[in-house]
């Protein structure tokens, strides 16, 4: 559902992604690996559009994503829960929420979301008035993956979910991922540093180093691969 | 006692008429971090436009306001659009510039159309003759009344506008978080464009009362430039970032001054408003309405 073909994206003279190529099928979970500075995020934002790349080619069931508007991408299908969590913190709970099914324009449906992602977060059902400040680190991290599932999304791009999260938490929300590939088709792109939890969850998974991918396979099999764990995942 | 009070009746008004101009450069710094240094001549122009229909073509008060305020939902956008967006991601300080040029344009444009050196009345929309208490003259008129209402309406709308709507929260959000917003489907453009047109039409609205007041004019420089002074000085006040915080420093500003106007002297009017500034800010100074926490940046 999701092909990428040999992608480069530049930052001035540092070649961040440098001949990236990941194929993606649907209902799987596919973990992207690898030390900080090895490109994960770029490839992220490059594939939702926050980020042009210089040569390559991004196709999503049939789109040219290389050409579509980062607004646009959104009504696609494509959900992105950006690094550090991105919810906005001026506003409530709710409201999070909201703007994630806004485009859609659909009172309706609009309130099926919530109610699912609410059933999903009992955490956030009590503080939906909230202001997102008095969150705590996990709760913001259901809200930007609940935000994310309110625009019913076939592929969803998750940059560090367990990035300062208790263990638990992070369980929880690898777990929610299963569930929802499992039961609704999800198509889910995993950017993690927390190479042991995302290979827990995740059907392949590639690592990437300094822009490049160094390896890739079925998540069972790097997880296995002795080598590979010490020179790149570090456990 | 008496005179104190009525003192404070009569700074009611020019206090709202601040508060007007503070929410017009809030909201564009709330969505842009850009002081719009422009506002106090796009309100200039917008309300010569209302001048002139009114006393040259003889239209009638409430048609010269939506004109004047409709112009000045144009030229908020198209400023926007077309002089601040090609410099928005550059250095901080050239949509500064920008705006200052564009002020200066503005005056410009106004002096070689209506004229430099003379100055014009603009009529009131009612009596600005005060209510008086038995034998008691108050220094507030149906007029001051009117502004009041006016101003209070149009804080109204706004907050409706940026709370109660879908369109509100889309504009908040591509205020607060604009790649998140984009991210989540938000046409963040499209929305920086209707902030501009809509703080223009809140000024426009703005210049057009504070003409119609008993002591208001119309000049390309002059009393459009003090106004801005004051509005900006009521949105420090109130923290820049909060419509709430621009509507409290606008009427605040308007009390004080009627007060020392009265019991010091009117010569020094703007000194008052920089010891209120520099008061504020020294207890505190992220201006009163100023949030707990630090944004990140």
């Amino acid at each position: 559902m999701l092909q990428i073909e040999d992608v480069v994206t530049t930052y001035g003279a540092v070649r961040a992604l440098d001949g990236v190529s990941l194929d993606v099928d649907r209902a799987t979970i596919t973990a992207v690996l690898g030390a900080n500075g090895a490109g994960k995020t770029t490839l992220l934002r490059t594939v939702n559009g926050l980020i042009r790349p210089r040569s390559g080619r991004i196709v999503y069931d049939g789109h040219d994503l290389v050409r579509t508007p980062v607004e646009r991408v959104v009504r696609l299908g494509v959900a992105h829960v950006p690094e550090g969590r991105g919810v906005i913190t001026e506003l409530t709970v709710e409201e999070n929420l909201r703007l994630g099914a806004l485009w859609r324009r659909d009172r309706k449906q609009m309130a099926t979301s919530m109610g699912e992602v609410y059933d999903l977060f009992r955490p956030l059902a009590e503080r939906r008035d909230r202001s997102v400040d008095t969150l705590s680190g996990g709760e913001r991290q259901m809200l930007a993956v609940g935000r994310a599932l309110m625009s019913r999304p076939q592929l969803l791009l998750l940059d560090e979910p367990s990035l300062g999260l208790a263990p638990r938490i992070t369980a929880q929300i690898m777990a929610t991922l299963r569930t929802l590939r499992d039961e609704q088709s999800l198509t889910v792109v995993l950017v993690e540093q927390n190479a042991r939890s995302a290979l827990s969850v995740a059907d392949q998974a590639i690592v990437l180093n300094l822009g490049r991918v160094v390896a890739s396979g079925p998540a069972a099999e790097l997880a296995a691969d002795e080598k590979l764990r010490h020179a790149y995942l570090g456990f | 006692m008496f005179r104190f009070v009525n003192l404070a009746l009569g700074g009611v008004s020019n206090g709202m008429i601040f508060a007007a101009v503070a929410l017009s450069l809030v909201m564009i710094w709330r969505s842009t971090r850009i002081v719009n240094f422009a506002q106090g001549g796009m309100l200039m122009f917008t309300t010569f436009i209302g001048w002139d229909l009114v006393q040259v073509h003889n239209v009638n008060y409430w048609a010269a306001l939506a004109v004047a305020t409709l112009s000045g939902l144009i030229l908020g956008g198209v400023s926007e659009r077309v002089l601040v967006r090609p410099v928005e991601n550059g250095p901080p300080l050239n949509p500064v510039i920008v705006t200052l040029g564009l002020l200066i344009a503005l005056q410009a444009l106004a002096g070689m159309i209506w004229g430099n050196s003379q100055s014009h009345s603009y009529p009131p929309a009612y009596d600005f003759r005060g209510y008086t208490v038995g034998s008691r003259h108050l220094f507030f008129a149906p007029n001051d009344l009117f502004i009041v209402i006016a101003v209070a309406v149009v804080v109204v709308l706004l907050y409706l506008l940026f709370q109660r709507t879908a369109l509100g929260l889309r504009m908040r959000a591509a205020a607060f978080s604009p790649e998140v917003a984009r991210l989540l489907g938000v046409k963040v453009g499209q929305l920086l464009t209707l902030g501009w047109a809509v703080s223009a039409a809140v000024g426009a609205i703005a210049g057009v009362l504070a003409a119609g007041t008993s002591t208001g004019y119309v000049q390309p420089t002059g009393p459009f430039d003090a106004l801005l002074v004051y509005g900006f000085t009521a949105a420090v006040i109130g923290g820049l970032d909060s419509p709430a915080g621009a509507v409290v420093g606008g009427l605040g500003l308007g009390l004080v001054l009627s007060w020392a106007d009265s019991y010091i002297s009117n010569n020094i009017e703007p000194m008052y408003a920089l010891v209120i500034l520099v008061a504020v800010l020294m207890v505190r100074p992220n201006g009163l309405f100023a949030r707990a926490t630090a944004r990140r940046v």
